[in-house]
């Protein structure tokens, strides 16, 4: 694109700084020229301009107000390296079948930034520009980090990699599920579910994200009665198990506080919803470096902007900032679950979370390559209306690093919570074996949970439960560029 | 009791035809296969002793299966691991682990609970093979 009249940047710089307003493409913020250096920040935006408002005066704007403009001329642009500072559209096209709507592209000088900080990150692209009147709506779809900026971070304070190395599983996705019903159990009860799951097989339970310490729970009560189920079930299985303590409080103060008697009581695991805030985040990671704990994060919330096309934030933005922040589990879709997420789309947002180099991957939704510089992975968790009879479709997706967390696909087990847990890991550890002896376990997945269920009777009660049970409907979330068929 | 720890423990015992698909498997990936065995089952005692290094040039599974006979041969009653080494970066570490040696009788672990201050506990847990013999005669004598 490029036609517009009056898009070209005024540089004569008495004319570009004499009182009153200007476009913003021609203020500078639209350059059709510019080729992002290599310490660019570069971010794409799907917008939707007014009726009658030029796509690239649209493009310009968001530049404009991600970075140094205001609405009007100011001298003291002057006072500064302005032509540095601003940021640059240099690309808009049309979005593939969906008219009205507009990809851009937008350069931003790593100057702009504060090191080690996604708050300021978040400040800058996603502060102003998404209430602009000019646009009906915004969505930031992708982010470019250059690894310059990534070293600002120390990332991840555990990792895929080493997580697995404490808690000795390898090999194999590992398990989970989260204590049901969320809100209600005394302490003592909630134990009580904690242990049936992890006794029966699983290697993590986890708190919901909105159990932090309501009346009919005090949080000191669910953490002391938490991690004596945790020890029974470790060593009556001789593994090392977990229980993601949620430490999601009023205060970092309060957070510090909860998460230093979750180390004291030998937990391996914390966790905090994403609610809390970017800042409150890295505070945490801080913590868990300084404290050998794995850092778990819900992602609640994140529903409110990333699930609609047009508006928002893409969660593989999300997914960017929080490998960064510093995060060992986020929670990242199911694909085959309740909630939603097209299975390319979910599989783009856990790489982003796993791959050491990000490539361009446009069914995945993944706009730009992504080097990590040696950044540790975040663990992708899979949880929401999952059961036994999709592990064949979780492994083909997901591989081996991914947490599955069958919450009601464990609790709710006709034969009881052990029975449940032990249906869920005999069917994972089954399709594990199957998929390394070179089975096509996509096609020959029900037969081979079928074969286990024959000696598994916990598997084949599940199998009969919840075997046919689906969440089939149309993702709203989906890649605009068409799947190329795969190269075998 | 039946100690979990590895990739496969919940199916039953992998037969020597399992195991050798699943060796084939780590060396198309390229990973090196290690054995190793213990009387120490304890679940944070990583240090297996290893029978050997990893098989970083052994490329046939019929190979690695030998070892692992004389490693069964030598420790009948020992548990015994298989495990994988991928050198990939980014990786570098264990990326498969699984029991193919237990001993015939697991009594397994005693949860031992410290009471402190409030209500507070410190865990820790011992295995009862460990605490009554010392190392190579907790599950039945070493065979020369």
């Amino acid at each position: 694109m490029g036609h517009m009249k009056d898009a070209t940047q005024i540089t004569d710089a008495k004319k570009r700084y004499s009182a009153g307003v200007l476009k913003y493409a021609q203020m500078g913020y639209w350059n059709a020229d510019y080729v992002p250096k290599a310490t660019d920040i570069l971010a794409l935006f799907r917008i939707t301009p007014q009726d009658g408002v030029d796509p690239i005066e649209a493009a310009a704007a968001v530049a404009g107000e991600s970075s140094t403009a205001t609405w009007t001329v100011v001298w003291t642009d002057r006072l500064t390296a302005c032509d540095m500072y601003r940021a640059k559209a240099y690309r808009v096209e049309p979005v593939p079948n969906n008219p009205g709507q507009y990809f851009c592209h937008v350069a931003y000088d790593l100057s702009l930034f504060e090191e080690g900080s996604i708050t300021n990150v978040a400040a800058s692209i996603i502060g102003n520009v998404f209430s602009f009147k000019p646009l009906k709506a915004a969505r930031l779809e992708d982010m470019q980090f250059p690894v310059a900026y990534v070293k600002t971070f120390a990332g991840p304070p555990t990792g895929i990699v080493v997580e697995r190395e404490r808690l000795d599983k390898f090999g194999r996705p590992l398990l989970g599920a989260t204590t049901k019903p969320k809100l209600g159990l005394s302490g003592r009860n909630y134990g009580r579910v904690v242990y049936e799951g992890l006794r029966g097989g699983l290697d993590f339970m986890k708190d919901d994200e909105n159990i932090n310490s309501q009346p009919f729970m005090h949080w000191r009560d669910r953490f002391l009665f938490v991690m004596d189920a945790v020890n029974k079930a470790s060593a009556a299985t001789g593994e090392v198990k977990g229980s993601y303590l949620n430490v999601t409080a009023g205060t970092m103060e309060e957070m510090y506080r909860r998460a230093e008697f979750a180390k004291s009581l030998g937990s391996v695991i914390v966790m905090i919803d994403l609610v809390v805030g970017y800042t409150a985040i890295q505070s945490m990671s801080h913590w868990c470096r300084q404290n050998d704990m794995i850092l778990h994060l819900h992602r609640a919330g994140h529903g409110t902007y990333t699930r609609q096309k047009n508006h928002g934030v893409s969660f593989r933005v999300i997914a960017k900032w929080m490998r960064l922040a510093g995060v060992d589990h986020i929670h990242a879709g199911t694909a085959v679950g309740k909630l939603e997420g097209d299975p390319m789309t979910v599989q783009g947002y856990y790489n982003v979370c796993r791959d050491t180099h990000t490539v361009v991957d446009l069914p995945r939704g993944i706009f730009f390559e992504q080097d990590w510089g040696a950044l540790k992975k975040v663990m992708p968790v899979a949880s929401g209306g999952i059961h036994a009879g999709q592990m064949h479709q979780l492994l083909d997706l997901f591989g081996d690093d991914v947490v599955l967390q069958f919450g009601g696909g464990t609790i709710g087990h006709p034969q009881g919570i052990q029975a449940g847990a032990t249906a869920n890991r005999v069917a994972l550890e089954a399709m594990v074996l199957a998929r390394n002896e070179g089975r096509d376990i996509a096609n020959e997945g029900p037969a081979i949970l079928a074969e286990a269920a024959r000696w598994c009777s916990p598997l084949r009660a599940a199998l009969d439960t919840w075997g046919e049970v689906s969440f089939n409907y149309t993702p709203t979330d989906s890649s605009d560029y068409v799947p190329t068929l795969a190269v075998a | 009791m039946r100690i979990t720890q590895g990739t496969f423990s919940f199916l039953p015992d992998l037969s020597d035809a399992q195991i050798t698909a699943q060796v084939e498997h780590a060396l198309r990936q390229g990973w090196a296969i290690g054995i190793e065995y213990t009387d120490d089952p304890h679940p944070r005692n990583t240090f297996w002793e290893m029978f050997g290094n990893p098989m970083f040039d052994v490329s046939d599974a019929a190979g690695v299966m030998l070892e692992l006979r004389q490693c069964r041969k030598t420790f009948p009653d020992h548990y015994i691991r298989l495990a994988a080494f991928d050198s990939t970066h980014g990786t570098e570490s264990v990326v498969l682990s699984f029991i193919v040696n237990r001993p015939k009788h697991e009594p397994g672990f005693r949860l031992i609970r410290t009471e402190e201050a409030g209500r507070s506990l410190r865990y820790s847990i011992e295995s009862y093979a460990v605490q009554r013999s010392p190392e190579g005669e907790r599950y039945g004598l070493r065979q020369e």
